[in-house]
């Protein structure tokens, strides 16, 4: 299942069983290929939304939700996790791997019922990153209001 | 030409990804981590929009954006309220990502079962 909310060393007990015998240049050059290719996906989106006459900052978050969408409902069917064992990084550094992070515990933890299941083990990867990313958001801000 | 440079910068970016993971004992977790947080930092720096103009997709589609929309929130709404700007800014643009995110690890959860 979902690579995403392991603690290290459960990480690296389910990667020596998933992992093929790869070489390091050749796992890098799959997670190049196919990180790329989810990037022109985007970028088709995007293009198809500008050439339609929606301003670039609304095109933007748009393009984001429709990648969101594609990465989750992938991750439902099953699909996403199939390409993540082949592509590694290449799912993961897209948002449709932070999709993932967020749709697959909920999904493995949907037998621990709605409220502690689902709703709560949604957030083990979104957490830390949303408490990181918006941590470090802050101090940019007041570096900005105090110094600038 | 958009559509290369996408490849291009996003694939590079995405490959210095694997090298992370296959060189160190970190979690995709912890890269997820480092990419939205390179992303505000470089935000702050003033040296995102610049990478945007360049790549598009390549960047605006990897986890490295969240950072940026995170920061760029902050920095606008500083700009416009002051100290209150602090804590009405940084999900101002990034609560797109999340609200979608969690919306559809909601409707997932309840529409299918995991497969092993």
């Amino acid at each position: 299942m979902s690579q995403l909310d392991k603690t290290p060393s459960e990480y690296k007990r389910l990667i020596k069983q998933v992992s093929s015998d790869d070489s390091l240049s050749k796992k890098v050059t799959k997670a190049y290929i196919i990180g790329g290719l989810i990037c022109v996906v985007g970028e088709v989106i995007f293009q198809l939304l500008v050439a339609r006459g929606i301003p670039v900052e609304e095109a933007n978050p748009l393009m984001a939700i429709s990648m969101i969408t594609i990465g989750g409902l992938l991750t439902g069917l099953g699909v996403y996790d199939r390409i993540s064992q082949y592509a590694g990084a290449g799912t993961i550094v897209p948002i449709t791997g932070f999709a993932n992070a967020v749709v697959a515990p909920a999904m493995e933890h949907k037998q621990d019922g709605y409220i502690l299941g689902v709703g709560a083990k949604m957030y083990g990867v979104a957490g830390p990153v949303l408490t990181y990313g918006m941590l470090t958001a802050f101090l940019i801000g007041v570096i900005k209001l105090v110094f600038i | 030409m958009n559509y290369l440079l996408a490849f291009l910068v996003g694939g590079f970016i995405c490959g210095l990804g694997q090298l992370f993971l296959d060189l160190t004992n970190y979690t995709p977790a912890h890269l997820l981590v480092i990419l939205v947080v390179s992303g505000a930092v470089l935000t702050g720096l003033g040296l995102y929009q610049p990478i945007i103009d360049f790549a598009g997709g390549g960047v605006t589609v990897l986890v490295i954006n969240f950072g940026h929309v995170l920061a760029k929130g902050v920095l606008a709404e500083v700009e416009r309220l002051g100290f209150l700007g602090l804590f009405a800014g940084i999900l101002e643009i990034g609560s797109i990502g999340i609200s979608a995110s969690i919306v559809l690890g909601f409707l997932m959860s309840v529409i299918f079962r995991p497969k092993e």
